[in-house]
């Protein structure tokens, strides 16, 4: 399951798709947020810079609002990703029980596949 | 935390305008000015988005809470489409941000955080309350959520799993509430009011209790 292509390359599979218009991620991926500290506007809490979690579901594609501070807006249309970190990943001294977890959408280009960590 | 009581808001001093406008009154007017005379808005239509923000209140979720309680098809679509199901009930959304509907049950309690600033459903909720948008909500929420919501009143056992939403982009949370024991006969209405702007954030339950708490 979590190796076919997405449904678009499974329909026409001679269709070799542009960049960005087809999510390279899906639901159960496990994904790492990578570990960077840009200047100006971002949308990626510190407190989860390099921790690893798992895809829940993908949201609609935007454009990538760090450029678009900058003016960029045009052409660079990505997806956002609604990721579930467990709390125990966060932070090794969480209180509660292992289940409790976070969930936030993440821009593509904040994610790297996890899957051969 | 007295801060963090139930809505209602709190007598204060009479607000009152003596001093001469400062900095930024002048740099708002001067931007309205301008912006008018460019053509760019239209005279009044400050004051029309205002009327929009103004239109926005708690009970506009709550109406939308109570009917998933009744409707179980409309429960169902609210889950998959939260912005075009609250559409349905005539819910304009002003901006570009879409809504998802996260449902608390036996098992799983929602609560709904922006860490990064104040992001809030405001097309069904209004303004986000004070304690929402400050510091110590916003760390304590991701860090000890059980802690803050015990702080709230709010008892999790153990066995409920918590999911925390840390809202940062351009989607909305809002957060459909467990419907109390002993609600059976209650009207739609009956339910609405019942149901609290703190519940819809997931910081407290929605009771049928008579305690005029609010809650």
């Amino acid at each position: 399951m979590a190796e076919q292509p997405p449904e678009s390359a499974r329909t026409l599979i001679e269709v070799v798709p542009a960049l960005g218009e087809v999510a390279p991620l899906r639901p159960g991926d496990p994904v790492r947020v990578v570990i960077r500290f840009p200047l100006g506007h971002y949308r990626v809490p510190l407190y989860l810079r390099g921790k690893t979690g798992t895809v829940e579901r993908l949201v609609t594609p935007a454009i990538d609002n760090e450029e678009e501070g900058f003016g960029r807006n045009a052409g660079d249309r990505r997806y956002y990703y609604r990721i579930v970190f467990p709390m125990t990943e966060i932070w090794t001294d969480y209180a509660g029980p292992p289940h409790d977890n976070l969930r936030i959408e993440v821009f593509e280009t904040w994610l790297e596949s996890a899957r051969h960590a | 935390m007295h801060e963090h009581g139930p809505g209602e808001s709190r007598p204060h001093d009479e607000i009152t305008e003596t001093g001469p406008p400062d900095y930024f009154d002048v740099l708002e007017t001067a931007l309205e000015e301008l912006l008018t005379e460019r053509n760019l808005i239209r005279p009044g239509e400050v004051r029309h988005q205002i009327d929009v923000l103004d239109s926005r209140t708690p009970a506009l979720g709550a109406k939308v809470i109570a009917r998933a309680w009744v409707d179980a098809e409309f429960r169902a679509r609210l889950l998959a489409d939260g912005r075009g199901t609250c559409e349905e009930l005539g819910i304009t959304f002003y901006d570009d941000t879409g809504l998802i509907v996260l449902e608390n049950t036996a098992t799983v309690h929602n609560l709904v955080v922006c860490t990064l600033c104040s992001c809030y459903p405001r097309p069904v909720l209004g303004l986000p309350p004070d304690w929402y948008k400050q510091k110590p909500y916003r760390a304590r929420a991701v860090v000890e959520p059980r802690a803050l919501l015990a702080e709230f009143g709010t008892i999790i056992p153990d066995e409920v799993e918590i999911r925390v939403t840390d809202s940062t982009s351009a989607l909305r949370f809002l957060v459909l509430p467990r419907r109390p024991e002993g609600t059976d006969d209650f009207t739609e209405e009956q339910l609405a009011a019942l149901v609290t702007r703190d519940a819809m954030i997931g910081v407290v339950p929605v009771t049928a209790g008579k305690d005029g708490s609010g809650a």
